[in-house]
C-alpha cells in the first residue's frame, strides 16, 4: 500500500529529518507532539500537528493509545516511529498494523527477537555470524562455569543471568580469581536478584565498536557498509565515522556479508544496524546486538553513499522491493558526524537545557547539520539532549577532519553550552587523528584533558 | 515553613524508581540533607535535599514538569 499521510510518532531532529524525506516523497506529514513542544521545528514544518499528552514522555510519546488515535483522527496510513521512545517495541509495531496503519520498520516480531539478548545470540549464531565467546546461557553448576572460562580463555567477564545495570558483574584474569569472584558475583546476584545464575563472556579489551547498516524488504537485504562509533562517554557515542579507518578490505567484507546474512535469516524489513565489537589486534568481530530501527548516526552512512536511508525505509514500509542491488551501493570518500547536546563539558556534561539566543549554522562543501534548533526556540528539559548533528564528507578521512574543524567553528549556538568545545579538541587530537583508539579510549581522555575543556 | 525550590528545570519525581515507595511520605519529618525526590534533566538525575529540617508537605507531584525555582515542598 503507497503511503500517502504519515504521523511522526517522535520529536526533535530526527522527526525534521523524516518530514524531508516524507515530503519528497510527496507524502503529507502529520506531526504529534507533547504539551512541552508545540514549538518544537517539526510541529512547523509538518502539515498537521496534534498534541497527544503531557511533557512526560510515558503520557505522550509512550501512549500507543493516544498515537493511534491523533493517527485515526487525521487519517493518517501509516507511522514512523523514529529512534528510541517506541521505536523498538514490538507491542507498538504490533498494535499499527493491528489498527490497519503501516509500521515504517520491521515486523513486531523481527523486534521481539533481536530485543530479547538470548534470542538474537542464537540467531547470530544460526546465521554463522560469530557472537562474543560465552556461556550460551545462564550457569549455574560451578564446575561447568569453570570449564566455560577456559575454553573461552581470560579475561572474562562474569555477570549476573538476571542482571542489568551493571550489577553483580566482575572480571576475572586467571583461575584463581575466578574461583574467588565466581561465589561473589552469585552471592551478589542472588541477594540483587533473588536469582544466583551467571552468565560468563570474554572481555575484548581494547574493542571498536563498529556496525553494519542494512536494508532490507522482507525477502532480500544489502548492506551499505559500516560505520565506527569507539568514541563513546558513559556508553553514548559523540562521534561517529564512516567506513571504519581501520577495518582491512577483506574483513570489512566478511563483516558486511555476516550483517546480510543474519539480516535474511530473520527476514528483515525496512533499515537496522547490526553492531559489533571488533578487535585490531586478532581482527576479529563479533556480534553484539541488532537495533531494528533508523540510527542517530544513519548520515554518514547516506554521505558515503549516497543513499537516502529513511526515503527507503519509507519506500519498502509502503510495499515497494529494495530499489538496489549490492552492487549499486558504493562507497566513496569519509563522513564524520559529532553529537551537538544540550551539556556543558566542562562541567561533567551537566544538562543544559534553555532557549537559543541566536544561532549560526555552518555551511559550504560537503557539510550537514541536521537540527531541531532555531533562532529563539526554548529547548525544553524533559527530553533527550541531542541538538544536533554535524556532518562533513571529504575525499579523505584527514580532509574530512579539517573539513570538521572548520565546520564547528563556524557553529554558534548561543545560549545554551553545548558539547561544540568538546568535538573541537577531539578534532585536533593526535590519537583521533591516527584513528586509534577503542570503546574506553574518551572516557579517560576526558579526565586528562578537563583543564583544556575548562578553559 | 520554608519552601524548598527546585533547583533545575524538568521533571520531578518523588520515589528513586517507579516500583519503589517514596522518598519521604508527605507530613514526613525529615533533617537537613534528607533526600526527598528527583529532578530529571534530559535523562540525568539530581538529587533534590532538605535544606532545612522538619515537617514536609510536598506541593509538587510526582513525575510534575517543573521550572528552575519553582516551589516543591514546604518544610517546617
Amino acid at each position: 500500500m503507497a503511503i500517502r499521510k504519515l504521523l511522526i510518532a517522535n520529536r526533535g531532529e530526527i522527526a525534521v529529518r523524516v518530514i524531508r524525506a516524507a515530503r519528497e516523497l510527496g507524502i503529507r506529514t502529520v506531526q504529534v507532539h507533547s504539551a512541552a513542544d508545540a514549538e518544537m521545528l517539526a510541529v512547523k514544518m509538518a502539515d498537521e500537528a496534534v498534541n497527544i499528552g503531557p511533557p512526560h514522555a510515558a503520557k505522550s510519546y509512550l501512549n500507543i493509545e493516544n498515537i493511534l488515535k491523533a493517527a485515526k483522527d487525521t487519517g493518517a496510513d501509516a507511522i514512523h516511529p523514529g529512534y528510541g521512545f517506541l521505536a523498538e517495541n514490538a507491542g507498538f509495531a504490533d498494535a499499527v498494523e493491528a489498527a490497519g496503519l503501516v509500521f515504517v520498520g520491521p515486523k513486531g516480531d523481527s523486534i521481539r527477537v533481536m530485543g530479547d539478548k538470548v534470542a538474537a545470540r542464537v540467531a547470530a549464531e544460526a546465521a554463522g555470524v560469530p557472537v562474543v565467546p560465552g556461556s550460551d546461557g545462564r550457569v549455574d553448576d560451578p564446575e561447568h562455569a569453570r570449564a566455560i572460562a577456559l575454553a573461552v580463555g581470560f579475561p572474562v567477564m562474569i555477570k549476573a543471568a538476571a542482571g542489568g545495570g551493571g550489577r553483580g558483574i566482575r572480571i576475572a584474569h586467571d583461575m584463581a580469581e575466578f574461583e574467588t569472584l565466581m561465589p561473589q558475583a552469585s552471592a551478589e546476584a542472588k541477594a540483587a536478584f533473588g536469582d544466583g545464575g551467571l552468565y560468563i563472556e570474554k572481555v575484548i579489551g581494547k574493542a571498536r565498536h563498529i556496525e553494519v547498516q542494512v536494508l532490507g524488504d522482507g525477502k532480500r537485504a544489502i548492506h551499505c557498509f559500516e560505520r565506527e562509533c569507539s568514541l563513546q562517554r558513559r556508553r553514548q557515542k559523540l562521534w561517529e565515522e564512516a567506513p571504519s579507518a581501520v577495518l582491512p578490505q577483506a574483513v570489512r567484507e566478511k563483516l558486511c556479508a555476516s550483517a546480510v546474512a543474519l539480516a535474511e535469516a530473520v527476514n528483515y524489513r525496512g533499515a537496522g544496524t547490526i553492531e559489533y565489537l571488533y578487535d585490531d589486534e586478532t581482527q576479529h568481530f563479533y556480534f553484539i546486538e541488532m537495533n531494528t530501527r533508523i540510527q542517530v548516526e544513519h548520515p554518514v552512512t547516506e554521505m558515503i553513499t549516497g543513499i537516502d536511508l529513511v526515503r527507503e525505509m519509507i519506500r519498502i514500509a509502503g510495499g515497494e522491493p529494495l530499489s538496489l542491488n549490492q552492487s549499486d551501493v558504493r562507497m566513496q570518500g569519509h563522513a564524520i558526524e559529532v553529537r551537538i547536546n544540550a551539556e556543558d563539558p566542562a562541567k561533567n556534561f551537566m544538562p543544559a537545557p534553555g532557549t537559543v539566543a541566536a544561532l549560526r549554522v555552518p555551511g559550504g562543501p560537503g557539510t550537514r547539520f541536521d537540527t531541531m534548533l532555531y533562532q529563539g526556540y526554548q529547548v525544553p528539559p524533559f527530553y533527550d539532549s541531542l541538538l544536533g548533528k554535524l556532518i562533513v564528507w571529504d575525499e579523505t578521512r584527514s580532509a574530512a577532519i579539517a573539513r570538521m574543524a572548520r565546520a564547528l567553528d563556524e557553529l554558534a549556538v548561543e545560549g545554551l553550552a553545548t558539547t561544540k568545545p568538546l568535538h573541537q579538541l577531539l578534532a585536533q587530537d593526535e590519537s583521533v587523528q591516527k584513528a586509534d583508539f577503542h570503546t574506553r579510549w574518551l572516557e579517560p581522555w576526558l579526565e586528562a584533558n578537563a583543564h583544556k575543556l575548562n578553559s | 515553613m520554608a519552601q524548598l525550590l527546585s533547583p533545575l528545570p524538568g521533571t520531578f519525581y518523588r520515589r528513586p524508581a517507579p516500583d519503589k515507595p517514596a522518598f519521604k511520605e508527605d507530613g514526613a519529618t525529615v533533617a537537613k540533607g534528607d533526600v526527598v525526590g528527583l529532578i530529571e534533566v534530559m535523562k540525568s538525575f539530581t538529587e533534590v535535599k532538605a535544606d532545612a529540617a522538619g515537617k514536609i508537605t510536598f506541593i509538587a507531584e510526582n513525575e510534575e514538569p517543573v521550572m528552575a525555582g519553582q516551589p516543591l515542598a514546604e518544610i517546617g
